[in-house]
């Protein structure tokens, strides 16, 4: 049995945020793939939810040019279902491909796994390395802001009580580039990730031109390790610079123990996933 | 709070009516109204013993809430198929003992079923990542695969003879 609670079906996006900005305790609900386990399990305090069901003009996949946009209802599946995925946002239809199981992905929306706010969101890392942006709406107005600003800590992030995540958008990798993920868990599937990593290399003229590496599971947050990133950009990659920005990346993690790994097994993963996703990244474009 | 609603959910075709609170949960309203055909197993999602088809597509019903079925169709195992008219998916599970206790029989179809209906073909990788939300502690999946792919062909067989 779930705890009671109240739960509003608006039929728009306008009521939707209406009742967002009338009612300071309410949260939305989307999939609640998250939600209902967390209810269930006493986790979670709120008891006034906006469900966002009914809305469908939030559950879209649109391209213009080489910006690709989702509605922040669209579903894991949805990913999926898209032919052009795979080539638009490689890492994230490769996480999609593993997420959860079969059910959680027709109801697991992009939204809730980004506003989820944990560690181990999936499809998070891949987001951070196309440099995604979202759109966080209210009653009185829109905002833009890069996923990479998005969380300040554990759970938080700067969305406001009154605002919906309503969309996630990128532009499509260049041309030349390879971009990758590792999702670490006790099984291939229908599991929470100990280790999340994704990468993205672009390579120009024999040098990399844009690196960018984001770890879950290892933090409070899911984070970009920029410092990482800058050791390689400009440079022809090799085993060394590799190694380097790798120690780089998992010095810049602050993992703990759980009970799904230690916090010194998730260092040593991050470490060794971001080597080798940086290797097979730079020998895809060899 | 949690004031009581009327629903309505089409299940296997008919039409059934209850009154439930927003905390109702698909799986409690349905296994209520006397569908204890969907089994209810760990109750956060992994396991895929509730799974049943809302709208055709596979959910799991135990994370669902009573309230987003509302003028939805459901389908349970009974619905995929009878005794004298069964399912060429539990044809195949009776065929290669890929129903061991049987209770995450009904999940497993629903699962495979929409796997199915999406990829008439797949690889023994691509059913693996279609049951990934279903577990089963009796088969070791092995003979779970076979059954997919037995009735993968059958259904191929079929569309080609039709």
């Amino acid at each position: 049995m779930l705890p009671p609670f109240d739960l509003y079906q608006p039929q728009s996006l306008a009521d939707a945020l209406q009742a967002l900005a009338e009612n300071g305790d309410m949260q939305p609900l989307a999939g609640a793939t998250n939600l209902v386990p967390d209810l269930r399990g006493k986790r979670e305090t709120c008891r006034n939810f906006v469900s966002l069901q009914a809305l469908d003009d939030l559950r879209y996949i649109k391209r213009d040019g080489t910006r690709v946009t989702l509605g922040a209802r669209t579903t894991i599946a949805d990913i999926l279902h898209d032919h052009g995925m795979e080539t638009d946002a490689p890492a994230l239809y490769a996480v999609a491909s593993i997420f959860a199981g079969s059910m959680v992905r027709t109801a697991a929306t992009i939204g809730g796994n980004i506003c989820c706010g944990s560690p181990s969101a999936d499809t998070v890392p891949a987001l951070l390395t196309l440099d995604a942006e979202v759109t966080l709406s209210s009653t009185s107005a829109e905002r833009t802001v890069p996923l990479d600003e998005f969380y300040i800590d554990y759970k938080k992030s700067v969305m406001r009580g009154d605002e919906l995540l309503t969309s996630v958008s990128w532009n499509i990798p260049p041309e030349n580039s390879a971009n990758l993920s590792y999702k670490l868990a006790r099984r291939k599937g229908d599991a929470i990730t100990v280790t999340g990593v994704a990468v993205l290399i672009a390579a120009q003229d024999g040098v990399c031109s844009r690196a960018r590496i984001a770890l879950g599971s290892v933090g409070p947050t899911i984070f970009r390790a920029k410092a990482a990133e800058a050791m390689l950009t400009g440079k022809a990659l090799d085993e060394d610079i590799i190694e380097q920005a790798a120690r780089a990346a998992a010095d810049q993690s602050s993992p703990i123990d759980d009970i799904r790994a230690s916090a010194g097994y998730r260092l040593q993963t991050a470490f060794s996933l971001t080597r080798r996703l940086l290797t097979q990244a730079w020998k895809q474009l060899a | 709070m949690s004031k009581q609603k009327n629903i309505t959910v089409k299940v296997n075709g008919n039409a059934v009516e209850f009154v439930v609170p927003a905390h109702r949960t698909l799986l409690e309203a349905l296994r209520h109204e006397g569908f204890v055909e969907i089994k209810c197993g760990c109750e956060k999602g992994d396991c895929g013993a509730c799974a049943v088809l809302l709208d055709g597509e596979p959910v799991d019903s135990c994370l669902t809430l009573a309230w987003h079925a509302d003028g939805r169709e459901v389908t349970t195992i009974k619905g995929i198929g009878q005794p004298g008219k069964a399912d060429p998916l539990q044809k195949a599970f009776i065929e290669t003992g890929g129903a061991q206790c049987g209770y995450c029989t009904p999940g497993m179809i629903a699962a495979a079923k929409s796997l199915l209906k999406d990829n008439p073909d797949p690889s023994l990788a691509e059913i693996k990542r279609g049951l990934s939300g279903n577990l089963c502690r009796c088969t070791g999946y092995t003979r779970i695969f076979e059954a997919v792919q037995l009735a993968a062909r059958e259904l191929r067989d079929e569309g080609e003879a039709a």
